[in-house]
């Protein structure tokens, strides 16, 4: 219940499919997607492997609310070790195509080994199987889900898979479901090119049952209610999407901006969601059309825009002349604001070509901020870019970025590594905003401690739902703490890690959180799921996973070195804003998280603490 | 008083909120292949709409059914499907010209629409008011009402001067 306990296991090295019973001694200590997942990958796979070797496996995995009329429960993740921090990776999606894996009677997909030649794979009820990909490799996420609509004759179908950027192995590419819904960080997309595997098919015609239907039913109204009375979920989110937090964050002072060299961008305004409503000049219409909701989302956070016919980015493009996923706040401010860009329709445009072709916006703008700084310094030149005016500022220098990054052409193959690699073959590895080589999210760690913090210590490099403070140290949800005061923080950072990683095993979505604790998601999983989950037993659930994760990534040659910032966020402080003269106390918050998580000085959990969370 | 449902697809999220409680309202079990209600994505236009059955008053099921499996409820006007009755033969399913009945293969019978007898699940379930339960007279009222709204202020603006007498 909850579960369908079916996994799909198939080799792409032998083309050999097998199903197999899920395991529930792991179920009941892992619950789903990102723990359950998790736990496969490290149970199967050495630490050290390379990630783009066919010895990695890419593991597609639902929660037990998937598919369920819990609220978000339509998530599902993608596991594997991630080329850009070669630590655990788990990016998370929504759309639709976890719940229609769920309906198609599969826990989980576990892909292993390396097709000789492109493939992708069709997986109908209880039917798997792997095509030739000869005829859409080398196209877009967009053309690719069309074509396989087309070629099994079925529009119901749902579709995840890699655009060009994966198939490049570009190292921050995304696997990209229903469009514009994306699996996005860490490099999951490089993975699944590096397989071979263009496109995973699904349509489901089963049904998810639940342990307990009408608890079941009394537990997620109940649990609707409080999103819907809740001014960011019921409100702030549904109107505005996350880039409600736009002029938020920049009158925090902590909106990083070209590549975090100041903390408030002077255009915020121009590019956040109270623009995207108003319209434009240029054709009086906004950039906004509607919000949309993933599976069984009573949220519905998603923005849809159309770009103006006569931008320059698409005046003679009529392929763009429609509506598509438009920006959210990571995007609106990695394309934007981390890059100095205050045009609306120029970032809305990159965030399609993110979509289409299959890239992490939030890396590839902070990747390209920081090529812009290297230019800025002359440690890139116009021979090196091929010619583009890298400047801080110029919406042409980012569109030209984005056409060949995919692609991994020209300057393009550069911008594909990376900020850190970029930034290291230029000599300035200093100069990477991330941790662990992956770029940091829209939060500057400088203005608010705690987050620095997070980033530091992610099991998956640099990344703010591994546990965003933000909500508390911003929007004092559950209670407001300084942003400023690096006390209390370490327990602060602990909790949300903890709190998250039992989120995102449940198949929910963490923007739930913002209105929902454990106490408001146990009873759901509890009347879904065997077993007795209580907000307690899913707290340490999380710890459990956190742990394991640990694990992994020490024996993947991780330590606590890469616990780390880099050093503009350690040394240069904040110019201005609240933050004024801040720099982030990572030196008296780590040490004491290292205590509570029960870890050595070094960062290794202790013998004792894996035995209490039976890791 | 007849009841229908009232689709505004303006306010559709494309949650599947509504799929889901139609199918565990009637198979027990979440699972949107077997909603009698679906939401489609017209992702390019920026569209969301879900559609269902109208329990047309003359029905072209009903008519078009060999067996005389599709009976009118009286009190309520839903054209109900017997399971008993039903052969399976998908005539219904060419007749309607709407697509809003079909042949659900796990039972060799056909599904459509029957109003939860009185209580829909799906407007029930549905967060953002885009499915309702109204008066069947009264399916139009609320469009009235906000074209009223327009065309008095367009009177007020562009009509003739003359003071209005509110006795």
């Amino acid at each position: 219940m909850g579960w369908t306990r079916k996994i799909l296991r198939v080799n792409l090295t032998t083309g050999t499919i097998k199903t197999e019973p899920l395991n529930m001694d792991w179920a009941m200590k892992y619950l789903g997607q990102r723990g359950l997942a998790s736990k496969y990958l490290i149970e199967e796979i050495d630490p050290k492997v390379d990630p783009l070797s066919a010895d990695n496996k890419l593991i597609f995995a639902t929660g037990p609310l998937t598919g369920t009329a819990a609220s978000t429960g339509g998530r599902y993740s993608v596991i594997t070790k991630g080329p850009l921090t070669n630590a655990i990776a788990c990016s998370n999606s929504g759309g639709y195509w976890g719940a229609e894996l769920k309906f198609a009677g599969w826990d989980m997909v576990i892909v292993e080994g390396k097709a000789s030649k492109p493939v992708y794979m069709t997986i109908f009820d209880d039917v798997c199987e792997i095509h030739d990909a000869e005829p859409i490799w080398g196209t877009s996420v967009w053309k690719t889900d069309a074509w396989l609509k087309k070629q099994h004759q079925d529009p119901m179908i749902h579709v995840t898979g890699i655009g060009v950027a994966g198939e490049n192995k570009v190292l921050y590419s995304a696997i990209v479901n229903d469009l514009h819904r994306a699996a996005g960080r860490s490099g999951v997309g490089a993975v699944m090119g590096s397989k071979n595997l263009k496109a995973i098919a699904v349509r489901g015609t089963k049904g998810v049952k639940v342990k307990d239907g009408g608890r079941f039913l009394k537990a997620t109204a109940t649990a609707k209610q409080v999103l819907q009375q809740n001014a960011v979920t019921g409100a702030g989110l549904p109107t505005y999407g996350t880039q409600v937090l736009m002029n938020v964050i920049n009158e925090a002072g902590a909106m990083p901006t070209r590549n975090h060299r100041q903390v408030q961008f002077e255009g915020a305004h121009d590019i956040s969601a109270e623009a995207m409503a108003t319209p434009r000049k240029s054709d009086g219409k906004p950039n906004l059309l509607t919000n949309q909701a993933c599976f069984g989302c009573t949220i519905a956070c998603g923005r849809i825009s159309k770009i103006d016919e006569n931008h320059f980015t698409i005046k003679n493009k009529p392929e763009y002349w429609h509506a598509s996923g438009g920006l959210e706040y990571e995007a609106a401010w990695a394309l934007g604001s981390n890059t100095g860009v205050n045009d609306l329709d120029a970032l809305t445009y990159v965030n399609f070509i993110c979509n289409e072709q299959g890239l992490d916006p939030i890396s590839f703008g902070a990747t390209v901020s920081a090529a812009m700084e290297l230019y800025d310094l002359g440690l890139i030149t116009k021979e090196q870019t091929g010619g583009i005016e890298l400047k801080f500022g110029s919406a042409e220098a980012l569109v030209k970025c984005v056409e060949l990054t995919g692609k991994a052409e020209g300057f393009g193959r550069e911008l594909g590594l990376g900020s850190l690699r970029l930034c290291t073959k230029y000599g300035r590895p200093d100069l990477s905003m991330s941790v662990k080589g992956q770029e940091f999210p829209a939060y500057d760690g400088r203005s608010i401690q705690g987050i620095g913090l997070a980033y530091a210590t992610s099991n998956r490099g640099a990344c703010h739902l591994r546990g965003y403070t933000i909500a508390s140290e911003i929007l004092g949800i559950p209670e407001k703490t300084d942003p400023l005061e690096t006390a209390g923080k370490p327990g602060l950072v602990k909790a949300f890690q903890d709190a998250t990683a039992a989120v995102d095993s449940a198949g929910i979505c963490v923007f739930t959180t913002f209105a929902w604790t454990l106490n408001d998601i146990a009873p759901q999983v509890d009347a879904a799921c065997e077993g007795s989950w209580t907000p307690e037993s899913m707290l340490e659930l999380g710890e459990r996973i956190w742990n394991m994760e640990r694990v992994f990534n020490n024996r993947a040659g991780l330590s606590s070195k890469d616990d780390n910032l880099p050093p503009r966020l350690l040394t240069e402080a904040a110019q201005t804003g609240p933050a004024k003269g801040k720099v982030n106390g990572l030196a008296q918050m780590l040490p004491e998280y290292y205590q509570l998580r029960g870890w050595t000085a070094d960062g290794v959990p202790t013998n004792e603490t894996l035995s209490r969370l039976s890791v | 008083m007849l009841k229908a449902l009232v689709i505004d697809s303006g306010k559709c999220t494309g949650c599947k909120q509504c799929e889901m409680a139609c199918s565990y309202e009637n198979e027990g079990e979440f699972n949107v292949s077997k909603s009698r209600i679906r939401v489609f994505d017209f992702h390019t236009e920026a569209r969301m709409v879900p559609y269902t059955c109208t329990q047309c008053a003359e029905a072209w099921c009903q008519q078009a059914c060999p067996v005389n499996a599709i009976t009118t409820d009286a009190a309520s006007g839903v054209k109900i499907v017997h399971e008993n009755l039903c052969v399976g033969c998908k005539v219904c399913t060419i007749a309607c010209p709407f697509g809003t009945i079909n042949y659900n293969a796990s039972t060799g019978k056909v599904i459509k629409c029957d109003l939860c007898q009185g209580n829909p699940a799906c407007a029930d379930a549905c967060p953002t008011g885009a499915i309702t339960f109204q008066d069947i007279e009264q399916t139009g009222f609320d469009k009235m009402r906000s074209w009223a709204s327009v065309a008095a202020k367009g009177s007020e603006t562009s009509g003739p001067s003359t003071p209005t007498a509110k006795h």
